[in-house]
């Protein structure tokens, strides 16, 4: 029954943000915080759930988001009939038709085969976006307006705070459904494609099958993520269905974490909120973005998720203090690493970017200096060296901390 | 008629000649290590600004000799300090450790040398008319081109067939755990191919700079295509690899070249779609637009029907 609970908090939750946040620019950061989790979660559906690695998801959203465009274009006008919340399952289906077409093709290889044909589809699909211009609207993209669509229990979805219950509402229900589909026979049975084919093919079950079924779930909730997407921007441009879209959706599930359901989610909510508030702070935010990713790749292949719920049994087990000290003494060197590394991030870029506008002057906290004096630079370089070396010391305790909690568990 | 044909030809096979010198390394890091290396059209696009940046300050020549192994020491590294590390949580950890890699490389040469295309030029040396056929100038520079990327063709072929290292890098293609049983440092050859097909890009990257733009999408630009030229030669094969870089530099020159659509051909029919809606997009669409296109359907139709592309022996 305790595992159930989560559902109904979880809708709480999303229906008790906006008084908490009841900024427009929250609200915006919330929707869209939950069209990317939707996204994110059917992107995991192929990497996390049948281990198939897609470089052209992004199709799927694209697409379904320019028919879920044109849908509110037709469905506008004084004759309206539609309310805007059946939009997005014109999303779903356009999601559905294009990946029972693409699927198809692309599902009868997996690998690195399937990987390249997800990755030429998908610049397939992106250049002809310049070359049907009438669909895609070319540069400047396909737009409409929302609020034109036959009014819904007396609401016309103008106002950002409405679209924010209809996503919300979108996705609960999504999610809901994603995970309901890990939890079927069919969900286990993708997991066996993902862990070893050829005894998934022994116990009688066509890998094939399992992939093309998957394919296509997660091109339709791809899809609504898509119709909501447009719902939400009421523009569309080329952009949406590129390669860039694509590789972020991929970013986002992998930092998230592709071993466990929420990873996705939490990825998308961490990036979508790094991309809105970090791009206000810094100019070189898609640098960070980037390195997080390598780092995680390299030391974190779990993501944020794997790490959190490595914690879960030690904590059940009640040993978390014995881990507490070993990390707040990893901590210590690990920030002044960081900060080390952000300072000579942030002093390149001004040096090498604003440098040529605003002059080689910048302040922190206060304090003036020269971007380009060697001071600074030593500063910090000294700060990320200093930081590293500082962790080979530390390091070793946390792994002892590790050791001795798993003994611990094993004994009792 | 003759006079598109040659040009075409001629610039096909500079284009191909071009592509292989990537191709010919990209074949080689993901034969021997199995890593679909993302990140090699960035060293393309590293041996392009650093010969800028040297050519700016010491001359074109010694930024043709230098950029490259400038390149090849930064993919070495990359190598020894990075993959090697995610080595050991498979081919997709790698893969996607490479695609990070083109990400940031992207991003840091964007912030060193802005978002605009830099201004790197043909030496003066080479800025003359090397002939005139049919009243068209064919570029020395080109011809420059063309000449080193044979030269580097013939390299590699003397390297791969005539010395040791070639040979057992031979081996490692085909047979990977066998080199490492017969008791070779195949970390260190990895290290060295990867160093080496880096070295190939960045020199590419070095003399295309001048011809084609320097700009920071060039990477972007160009890294699906030697996917492409990778797959459907067939993974593991340099022959293939060498055929479908001449065969995708070809087509897509040629295409560029015709100016016809379908509405042309079939303008004697009474039925044409209306110009606006999505079927007269298509219709009207020229071969030259759809130039960009071509490469990913061959990739498409090779992996459905050709799985081990065109000389391949192994699946992918």
């Amino acid at each position: 029954m305790k595992r159930y609970a989560i559902w109904p908090l979880a809708a709480l939750v999303l229906l008790a943000l906006p008084f908490v946040f009841d900024s427009g620019t929250s609200l915006t950061k919330m929707s869209l915080m939950c069209i990317m989790a939707v996204f994110a979660l059917s992107y995991n559906m192929l990497l996390g759930q049948t281990g198939m690695l897609s470089f052209g998801h992004a199709v799927y959203y694209g697409l379904a988001g320019f028919m879920s465009i044109h849908a509110l274009q037709i469905l506008a006008g004084p004759s309206a009939s539609m309310p805007l919340i059946v939009v997005p399952i014109v999303g779903a289906v356009t999601g559905l038709l294009f990946a029972l077409i693409f699927g198809w093709v692309s599902t009868k290889r997996a690998g690195t085969a399937f990987a390249m044909i997800s990755l030429g589809l998908g610049e397939l699909v992106a250049a002809s976006s310049l070359i049907m211009r009438s669909f895609f609207g070319g540069e400047e993209g396909v737009s409409a307006d929302r609020s034109k669509l036959a009014a819904w229990l007396g609401l016309d979805f103008g106002a950002q705070i409405h679209v924010y219950y209809l996503i919300a509402a979108w996705t609960f229900f999504a999610v809901l459904a994603m995970f309901a589909i890990t939890q079927t026979p069919f969900g286990r049975m993708a997991n066996a494609v993902r862990e070893n084919p050829e005894r998934a093919e022994f116990i009688g079950y066509s890998t094939q099958m399992i992939r093309f079924i998957s394919f296509c779930l997660s091109g339709t909730f791809a899809g609504i993520a898509g119709a909501l997407a447009a719902i939400n921007f009421e523009i569309m441009n080329a952009l949406s269905v590129s390669g860039a879209q694509s590789g972020a959706v991929l970013l986002m599930t992998y930092i998230g974490g592709v071993g466990h359901f929420l990873g996705p989610i939490l990825g998308a909510m961490l990036i979508t909120a790094l991309q809105i508030s970090l791009s206000d702070y810094t100019g070189a935010w898609m640098l960070y973005f980037g390195l997080m990713f390598i780092l995680v790749v390299m030391y974190l292949p779990g993501g944020l998720a794997g790490l959190i719920m490595a914690h879960e049994p030690v904590v059940r087990a009640g040993h978390l203090q014995r881990l507490i000290p070993a990390y707040l003494l990893a901590a210590v060197p690990a920030i002044i690493c960081l900060s080390g590394a952000v300072a000579i991030v942030e002093l390149a870029h001004h040096a090498l970017v604003k440098a040529a506008t605003e002059g080689p002057q910048m302040s922190v906290i206060g304090i003036e200096f020269s971007s380009k004096a060697p001071i600074p630079w030593l500063v910090a370089i000294g700060l990320f060296v200093t930081g590293l070396l500082l962790s080979r010391m530390t390091w070793p305790r946390v792994r002892d901390a590790w050791s001795e909690v798993h003994l611990l568990m094993k004994q009792s | 008629m003759l006079e598109l044909i040659l040009f075409s030809s001629l610039n096909g096979v500079l284009y191909g000649m071009l592509l292989f010198m990537m191709a010919g390394g990209l074949t080689l890091i993901f034969s021997m290590m199995g890593v679909l290396n993302f990140a090699h059209a960035s060293f393309y696009m590293l041996g392009a600004y650093f010969g800028f940046e040297i050519a700016k300050h010491l001359g074109f020549w010694i930024g043709l000799f230098v950029a490259p192994l400038l390149v090849g020491l930064v993919g070495a590294l990359i190598e020894r300090f990075g993959l090697r590390q995610v080595h050991k949580h498979g081919h997709v950890a790698e893969l996607l450790f490479t695609f990070g890699l083109a990400f940031v490389i992207e991003e840091v040469v964007q912030m060193i040398w802005g978002k605009l295309p830099v201004d790197y030029r043909v030496p003066e040396a080479l800025d003359f008319v090397a002939f005139t056929m049919f009243g068209t100038t064919y570029p020395a520079y080109k011809v420059f081109m063309l000449s080193i990327a044979i030269g580097m063709f013939i390299a590699l072929l003397w390297v791969l067939t005539k010395t040791r290292v070639g040979l057992i890098i031979q081996a490692s293609l085909s047979h990977p755990h066998m080199v490492a049983m017969l008791g070779h440092n195949v970390p260190r050859i990895f290290m060295l191919v990867f160093g080496g097909g880096s070295v190939l890009a960045g020199l590419a990257g070095v003399i295309a700079g001048p011809a084609l733009v320097t700009q920071p999408s060039m990477a972007a630009l160009l890294g699906p295509i030697l996917f492409v030229v990778v797959v459907l030669g067939g993974l593991g094969s340099l022959t293939g690899a060498f055929a479908a870089s001449l065969l995708i530099g070809l087509v897509q020159t040629f295409a560029v070249a015709i100016n016809v659509s379908l509405s042309d051909v079939f303008a004697f029919m009474p039925f044409n779609p209306q110009v606006g809606t999505v079927l007269g997009d298509l219709w009207s669409v020229t071969v030259a637009q759809v130039a960009p296109v071509i490469p990913y359907l061959l990739l498409i139709l090779i992996l459905i029907f050709r799985p081990t592309g065109l000389m391949g022996n192994r699946e992918t």
